[in-house]
């Protein structure tokens, strides 16, 4: 104890005079070099290119971690988008999307450039790249992410920044619902339409008397879609038996799949996504679930929320299994077949949803500049809110003023079972109309926030 | 252990005023690197702190603790809870996030100091994989799980209502009496803490504690048979340096009301131990270089792409440009994490003690060279093995 006492003596002094001393420092310092910050006066808003002739946009995708597949693919769609804006290529959707301002010579004039930064499926790690864009980089909009974990945690942060979050891709309820922002948009459908558009071709095919087990991936999304495909599928009058909870990334599913073999349960819901769900499927399969009699049926499978990037990783597991997707490749319209035409010549293979919706996001925000006639926030959130245009994959859509979700049709898809390529690998069971998935603005709480922060 | 110089307070001083003035200039000298932006040059203070409070125990002690990204971990939770709960000024949330990470460390370290060596290391690591667990699944009410703890409109900062703070309609920002806690003004509070905790650790550095401290490196069976019980000093150490972590792990919610469970995780323990080595053990100043370095190269080479590249090298012919764009591609960008291993493999090959090993090298060969026998002080790294 004598040896506390010591350090105390030896540094009472020395504290006092070193504090005063730093304190003089800090207060000389922290006044001076606020001169050296650039345009303190002049900059009205962030991100504003001002007289440059170029303009930035920040790409802020999963380059690692469980989503990694779809970010690559998302920033491979940013960078067509970027081509397109600046008029090379053969414009994709530019030609297609209607009603369009952009004239194929960047944005108001000037060149689009871009920078990334990897979110690593981590709010944290997501919060610091966008950070840098928008400190060092100066971008006048951000966009990205897979996860919604990491579009919550990113629009979050745009908000108090004040710069424009175009969310890439983000299924869960709360992003445009309990943590909407002024400044963020969704492109992408959310659990709660999947839950509406699966549930009638979920009573077709399996009957109204079932009994469904969740496994549910532990974060917003999850909690979620849990919840709205829950409510859609008692409403068909199907019983839920359990929900469980699963860690994200969890590699092996194992010890949350043997339970479910004696639970009573004749449908496995699964709530993930990524290679979570390539995982959870799989081993569900192999374990035999599939080729299991329960209460006199067939065991079945359903990932509400289903790609073509995690049917490939699935491989035969995913034949027959039924879900929702926001957009297909195959799909006919004439947006669609620009869009799979001008990715397919630059990288050799058809895009993905992640893709896709994030293409468009750029090409919305791009077009809202241009009719906006400046970068200035919060008159793109003006023209973004309510803006209705066609031509861009899901019909006539609608971006939601009230909560900033965009409305168009849902896909119900099956894995297929013969399929032609590696591409090929879904069927679209049913095109659910707009009109199906809508709800009420305020049905998931919530508020907007200020234009000008 | 052959020379360990006592400084005089006076020079001590001298120090501070030197590291101070460096410190708080770094806006303007980190221009050119492209680094003078507020998120990272935060960074580097708040990991500072983290490195810095690591070296009490790594470098005076020689236990290698796998498990202090729990204790950053527990002083963010803290501190985010602090701003949702009591107020948005950033001293309760600082204090709670160090006081609570410090009680955090007295029971892991009443556990883990029980052992010494590989096996204290592994019971670090052992329990600041559980606390990542806790948070990441178990404990969700407490931790919102992999969404992680964010600020939300209705929250009750009771302390705020009782001073008649009223919300608007954006969220509030972490404050200290009105200065935010985000951009340059964010800066220089963490610069600002930085200082004082450095001051602090340069007096335990200095003091008969700290001497005692290396003693246990150097031979803690010889400590004892002199009659000192070695285990409430390893104990005091590795409290504060847990408080330490504590505070940058607030700093760190200051900075950006938001605490994920990764920052529990252990690759961030690892981290630090990196951080550490890579400046150089049981040196005053190596954690920080250590800290600066590995944070530049996770924020600015993980932001350079093959345009960036094709860009910079846009002066020489075609080919040529191509060529050395795709091949320096593989180091740059997702790939920085090569880079970074092949810097440390390097250092920790050539100078094993460090950065600050290199920069006394550097030192002696310019001395020797200008053949003047001045015995100017100069720090040493005087705790290090040889």
């Amino acid at each position: 104890m004598s040896d506390t006492k010591k350090i105390l003596n030896v540094s009472r002094r020395t504290v006092l005079k070193g504090s005063a001393a730093t304190t003089g420092a800090a207060i000389i310092g922290g006044t001076f070099p606020m001169h050296f910050i650039k345009d303190a006066h002049a900059q009205t808003f962030r991100g504003d290119p001002g007289n440059s002739s170029s303009v930035k946009l920040g790409f802020n995708v999963p380059q690692s971690g469980p989503y990694a597949d779809e970010g690559a693919d998302e920033l491979r769609a940013y960078q067509l988008a970027v081509k397109h804006l600046n008029g090379e290529g053969d414009g994709g959707m530019m030609n297609t999307i209607k009603p369009l301002n952009l004239k194929g010579n960047g944005i108001l004039g000037k060149k689009v450039e871009f920078v990334t930064g990897d979110t690593q499926t981590k709010s944290d790690a997501a919060r610091a790249s966008a950070k840098r864009m928008i400190e060092k980089d100066n971008v006048a909009m951000i966009t990205g992410g897979s996860s919604s974990g990491v579009a919550v945690a990113v629009q979050g942060l745009c908000q108090e920044m004040g710069v424009i979050f175009m969310a890439g891709l983000t299924h869960s309820n709360d992003t445009t619902g309990k943590d909407k922002k002024r400044y963020g948009f969704r492109h992408f459908f959310n659990a709660y339409m999947s839950g509406q558009a699966i549930a009638p071709v979920l009573l077709d095919e399996y009957g109204a008397e079932r009994r469904a087990y969740h496994l549910t991936a532990d974060y917003t999304w999850g909690w979620t879609q849990e919840e709205s495909i829950k409510a859609a599928t008692e409403n068909i009058g199907w019983e839920t038996v359990n929900t469980v909870r699963t860690p994200v990334g969890a590699g092996d599913f194992s010890q949350y799949i043997t339970p479910v073999l004696n639970s009573g349960a004749d449908v496995l819901i699964l709530n993930h996504y990524g290679k979570d769900m390539v995982n959870s499927l799989t081993q569900a399969v192999q374990f035999g679930l599939r080729d299991k009699q329960v209460n006199g049926k067939n065991f079945e499978i359903v990932v509400p929320l289903y790609s073509r990037l995690m049917a490939q990783g699935a491989g035969d597991a995913a034949k027959g299994i039924l879900g929702t997707t926001n957009w297909h490749w195959s799909l006919q319209d004439e947006g669609s077949q620009a869009f799979v035409k001008s990715f397919g010549q630059e990288y050799g293979f058809p895009p993905s949803q992640a893709a896709h919706t994030c293409y468009v996001q750029t090409l919305l925000y791009a077009n809202a500049c241009e009719m906006a006639g400046t970068f200035a926030p919060w008159e793109v959130i003006k023209q973004l809110e309510g803006f209705e245009f066609d031509g861009a994959g899901n019909g006539p859509t609608l971006y939601r003023a009230a909560d900033h979700q965009c409305f168009k049709d849902v896909l119900v898809v099956r894995g297929k079972q013969n399929p032609q390529s590696n591409f090929d690998l879904l069927e679209v069971v049913k095109e659910v109309p707009r009109s199906q998935v809508e709800y009420p603005a305020d049905m998931f709480g919530g508020e907007l926030g200020p234009y000008k922060v | 252990m052959t020379h360990t110089k006592i400084a005089s307070p006076k020079q001590d001083i001298l120090y501070m005023a030197i590291l101070s003035a460096v410190v708080l200039t770094m806006p303007i000298w980190l221009q050119p690197f492209g680094a003078a932006y507020p998120d990272l040059m935060q960074k580097f203070m708040i990991f500072g702190i983290f490195a810095i409070g690591y070296n009490i125990l790594f470098g005076l002690t020689g236990y290698l603790s796998f498990g202090h990204a729990a204790f950053l971990g527990v002083g963010s939770y803290t501190a985010v809870w602090s701003f949702k709960l009591l107020s948005m000024n950033v001293i309760p949330a600082l204090i709670f996030g160090t006081v609570l990470s410090g009680l955090f460390a007295l029971a892991i370290g009443f556990v883990s100091l029980r052992r010494s060596g590989i096996y204290f290391s592994i019971l670090t690591l052992a329990f600041a994989q559980m606390s990542y667990n806790l948070a990441y699944s178990v404990l969700t009410p407490i931790t919102n799980g992999e969404t992680g703890l964010q600020l939300t409109q209705g929250d009750a900062r009771v302390l705020d209502r009782m001073a008649g703070i009223q919300a608007d309609a954006s969220l509030p920002t972490p404050n200290l009496f009105g200065i935010e806690g985000i951009g340059y003004s964010g800066f220089y509070i963490c610069a600002a803490l930085m200082l004082i905790s450095f001051f602090i650790y340069l007096r335990i550095f200095r003091s008969p504690f700290g001497l005692k401290l290396r003693a246990i490196k150097s031979n803690q069976n010889r400590m004892g048979y002199t009659g000192y019980n070695t285990r409430p000093y390893l104990m005091t150490a590795f409290v504060i340096s847990g408080m330490y972590a504590g505070l940058a792990g607030s700093l760190l919610a200051v900075t950006d009301p938001l605490a994920g469970a990764e920052r529990m995780q252990w690759t961030a323990s690892g981290e630090v131990v990196l951080i550490t080595i890579l400046g150089g053990v049981g040196t005053l100043i190596g954690p920080l270089l250590g800290a600066g370095i590995i944070k530049y190269f996770e924020n600015i080479l993980s932001a350079f792409n093959d345009s960036v590249l094709q860009n910079a090298f846009s002066f020489l012919p075609d080919w040529l440009a191509h060529g050395l764009a795709s091949v320096l591609g593989l180091f740059v960008g997702d790939g920085w994490h090569l880079t970074l291993g092949l810097v440390f493999m390097l250092i920790v090959i050539f100078l094993p003690g460090g950065i600050m090993e290199g920069i006394s090298r550097l030192w002696r060969l310019v001395s020797s060279s200008a053949s003047s026998t001045d015995d100017k002080e100069k720090e040493q790294p005087s705790t290090k093995e040889a």
